[in-house]
C-alpha cells in the first residue's frame, strides 16, 4: 500500500499540530556542568549527545582506561576472526568535540554536594551526573573465585586483558581439551553472550582442534535466542550427537558454585567436579562498584531509575544508564546502553535548560554470529508505558530471526552485524 | 519540482491524530529522538559508515515512509528491518522522515572498479535516468528521488538481488528496463552501475 504525496502532506500537518509545543529550540544551558562516570558505551554516548544538543554545557567523562575495548564483538577475538585492536577505541573523537576526559577512577559520588571524587583527590562539581559504570563481577558468589583467580580462569566479560588471556589459553590448549564456560544467572550483561562465545570457540575448535569441545555449565534452565542457537549448533557443530563440539548442561544442577584454579576444576551445585583445559567463569553480576558505593542500587544490586529520564529514583540529579540500571524489558546490551545514553542526554539537556524532557524512544538490536556466514538477531522497539513505570516492547514488533531463515539471510545478518558494529562505535566514539 | 513544505498543510485544517495505542503515552516522540535510535546501525544523523546498512540521511520523506511501510507489511523483504519497522506508527514514521530530510546525505567513501564507471554511466543514462534523475543523487529540491549515488554498494546489491528474486516489489517500468539492460548487456551491467553509483563521492545534497 502506497501513500500518495497529498495524503502524506495531510497527515504531516496533523502531526505537526500535535508536536507543536515540543518545537525545537536552541538549547543554551551556559556554564552548566555534567560529569559522566564511566566512558563505556552508555557514558560516551551520553557525553556526545549532550554536547551535540547543547555545546554550552561543560561535559566531563571520568574513566580510568585510556582505551576502551567493546565487550560486543570480543567473542570474535576469541575465535581469531578479528584482532583485539579492532575492538579498541580511544577518546580523541570526543575530546575534539570539546568533551573533557579525566583518565582516573572515580572513587565516590556525593549526591548532596554534587561532586564526583577521583582517585587523585580531584573533586568534580556537577549540576547533573550520568553514571554508566557497567557491571561489577560478584566473585564471592563462587567459592574460590576472585579477581586473582580470574587471571587463570578468566571471565573475559570485560574486554581487553581478560579477552587476551582467554584467547591465549585457547591457542595453547592441546587438541582434545574441554573448554568450560560457566554461564551466569540472570540478570547479567549481554544475555546471548555466553552462547555466542560457545559458538565462536566451537568455530575455532572445528578448524584447529576438532577433538576438543565446549562444555557450557549453566546456572539457567533456558537462555536468550536458545532455539536459534541450538539450531545453528546442530547445523554447524553436531549439537546433540556424540561428537558435538558443544554440550550444554542446564541449571540449577549445572550451576558452577566453586572453582579451584590450581587444579582447573569447577564444582557444580549438583556436586559434580569438572576439569577443564580452559575454564571461562562468568560470575553473577551487579551494577558497577561506584554505583553500589554511591547508594544508587537497591537490594537487587541494580539501579532503579525514572524510565523517562533515567534519573535515579534514589538520588535526584544523577542519571544511571546502561548495564547498571533497571530498564524493565530492555536487556543489558550495547545497543540498549547507546539508546539509553541518548534518552538520558536529551533529558539532561532539557532539565538544564529548565524544560520538560520530551517523550523518549528506545531500541535494542543484538546480533550473534554463530559461525561463518551464519548470523542471527533479536530486535525490539520500546515505549514508555502511560503511567511511566515501565519500558515495554511494542506489540507486534521486534523479535527473532525466523527459524526458517534461508542461508542468504543468515549470511546477510553477519554483514549487518559488522555494519552495526562499525556504526555503533562510530556513533559513540567518533 | 518545487519543494513543498510538508508542514504548510497545517493551514489546511488539521485534525489532531495523536497515537492511539492503548497503554502507551498518547503523544509521540520527536523526529530527532526517534531517528537517534536508528544510528546504531545507520550511523549518526543517518549517514552509515557501512558496509551493508545503508545511509538513510537526506531521503525524500515520502519515499522513507513508503519504504518503511513496505518493510512493515513484508512487501519488501528484510532480515531485521521489518521487525523494527513494525514498532512505529505512521505518524512516527512521518516525523522520522521529516527529520531525516533535514540531515544532509554524505556520499560514502568506498572502493569501486574505476574501469567500469564509464559503462555504468552510460547504462544509467539509457536505462535508469528516466526515473532516477541526476545520476541517482540525493537531491534537495525534488521529490520521489531514491538515493543511489554515494550509497553503500553491498546494500544496493542486496536490494537488486531482492528485486530479481521477487522479494521486493519491482515497479513495472523498472522491471522492463532492467530486463532490457540485462538482455542487452548481461549481468556485468549491474556491476558497472554499482561502480558508477559508488564513484559519486564528492557531491553535496543541494
Amino acid at each position: 500500500m502506497t501513500m500518495n504525496r497529498r495524503d502524506f502532506v495531510k497527515t504531516t500537518g496533523a502531526v505537526a499540530a500535535v508536536s507543536a509545543f515540543g518545537f525545537p529550540h536552541i538549547a543554551r544551558a551556559q556554564g552548566k556542568k555534567v560529569v559522566i562516570v564511566g566512558g563505556g558505551t552508555g557514558g560516551a554516548t551520553a557525553a556526545k549527545y549532550i554536547k551535540m544538543a547543547d555545546d554550552s554545557i561543560d561535559v566531563t567523562i571520568v574513566e580510568p582506561n585510556k582505551e576502551y575495548y567493546t565487550c560486543y564483538m570480543s567473542n570474535e577475538v576469541l575465535s581469531g576472526a578479528r584482532k583485539l585492536e579492532s575492538i579498541r577505541h580511544g577518546y580523541d573523537g570526543l575530546k575534539a568535540m570539546g568533551i573533557n576526559v579525566v583518565f582516573e577512577k572515580a572513587t565516590a559520588i556525593d549526591p548532596e554536594k554534587k561532586v564526583v571524587k577521583t582517585e587523585s583527590g580531584q573533586e568534580l562539581a556537577f549540576d547533573r551526573a550520568v553514571v554508566a559504570p557497567g557491571v561489577s563481577m560478584l566473585y564471592d558468589k563462587i567459592e574460590g573465585y576472585s579477581k586473582e583467580a580470574a587471571e587463570k580462569m578468566p571471565h573475559a566479560w570485560k574486554a581487553g586483558e581478560q579477552t587476551k588471556i582467554l584467547r591465549s589459553q585457547l591457542e595453547a590448549m592441546d587438541d582434545g581439551g574441554v573448554v568450560v564456560i560457566a554461564a551466569p544467572p540472570n540478570p547479567f550483561r549481554c544475555p546471548p553472550g555466553p552462547y555466542e562465545r560457545a559458538s565462536q570457540i566451537a568455530m575455532y575448535l572445528k578448524e584447529a582442534k576438532p577433538k576438543s569441545k565446549v562444555l557450557i555449565l549453566d546456572s539457567k534452565q533456558k537462555f536468550s535466542k536458545q532455539g536459534l542457537f541450538t539450531q545453528g549448533w546442530e547445523r554447524l557443530y553436531g549439537f546433540g550427537t556424540e561428537d558435538s563440539l558443544i554440550e550444554w548442561q542446564p541449571g540449577p544442577d549445572a550451576a558452577v558454585v566453586a572453582v579451584d584454579p590450581s587444579t582447573m576444576t569447577v564444582t557444580t551445585s549438583f556436586g559434580d567436579e569438572v576439569k577443564g583445559a580452559v575454564v571461562n567463569v562468568i560470575p553473577p553480576q551487579a551494577a558497577g562498584q561506584i554505583a553500589l558505593d554511591a547508594g544508587l542500587a537497591d537490594d537487587s544490586g541494580w539501579c532503579p531509575v525514572d524510565k523517562k529520564t533515567f534519573e535515579s529514583t534514589l538520588h535526584k540529579g544523577i542519571h544511571v544508564i546502561g548495564d547498571a540500571c533497571i530498564a524493565t524489558a530492555m536487556p543489558k546490551s550495547g545497543y540498549s546502553a547507546n539508546s539509553q545514553g541518548k534518552v538520558a542526554a536529551a533529558a539532561v539537556v532539557a532539565l538544564l535548560n529548565d524544560k520538560e524532557p520530551g517523550i523518549p524512544a528506545y531500541v535494542n538490536t543484538c546480533y550473534s554470529i554463530i559461525g561463518k556466514d551464519y548470523g542471527i538477531s533479536v530486535a525490539a522497539v520500546y515505549r514508555l508505558s502511560e503511567d511511566g513505570s515501565t519500558i515495554a516492547g511494542v506489540e507486534g514488533a521486534g523479535g527473532l530471526t525466523p527459524s526458517d531463515a534461508p542461508d542468504f539471510a543468515l549470511k546477510r545478518e553477519v554483514q549487518y552485524a559488522y555494519s552495526w558494529y562499525n556504526n555503533i562505535v562510530s556513533d559513540i566514539f567518533s | 519540482m518545487a519543494k513543498k513544505s510538508l508542514k504548510l498543510a497545517l493551514a489546511g485544517g488539521a485534525l489532531a491524530l495523536g497515537l492511539s495505542s492503548g497503554a502507551f503515552a498518547a503523544e509521540i516522540a520527536s523526529g530527532k529522538m526517534l531517528v537517534d535510535t536508528c544510528a546504531g546501525c545507520h550511523g549518526t544523523h543517518g549517514n552509515s559508515v557501512g558496509p551493508a546498512s545503508p545511509s538513510i540521511a537526506g531521503m525524500d520523506p515520502l519515499v522513507f515512509v513508503d519504504m518503511m511501510t513496505a518493510f512493515q507489511n513484508g512487501d519488501t523483504y528484510s532480515t531485521i528491518m521489518g521487525r523494527i519497522a513494525r514498532g512505529y506508527s505512521e505518524d512516527e514514521l512521518i516525523q522520522m522522515g521529516e527529520y531525516l530530510k533535514e540531515q544532509p546525505f554524505v556520499p560514502v567513501k568506498q572502493s569501486y572498479d574505476e574501469s567500469l564507471v564509464a559503462d555504468g554511466d552510460a547504462y544509467h543514462e539509457k536505462f535508469c535516468s528516466n526515473c532516477h534523475e541526476e545520476g541517482g543523487k540525493a537531491l534537495a529540491d525534488a521529490e520521489d528521488y531514491i538515493i543511489l549515488a554515494g550509497q553503500w554498494t553491498p546494500y544496493l546489491q542486496y536490494a537488486m538481488e531482492d528485486f530479481r528474486e521477487e522479494r521486493r516489489m519491482l515497479p513495472k517500468k523498472m522491471g522492463r528496463k532492467l530486463d532490457q539492460m540485462l538482455e542487452e548487456q548481461g549481468d556485468k551491467s549491474l556491476d558497472a552501475l554499482y561502480a558508477y553509483y559508488a564513484s559519486q563521492q564528492d557531491y553535496k545534497q543541494e
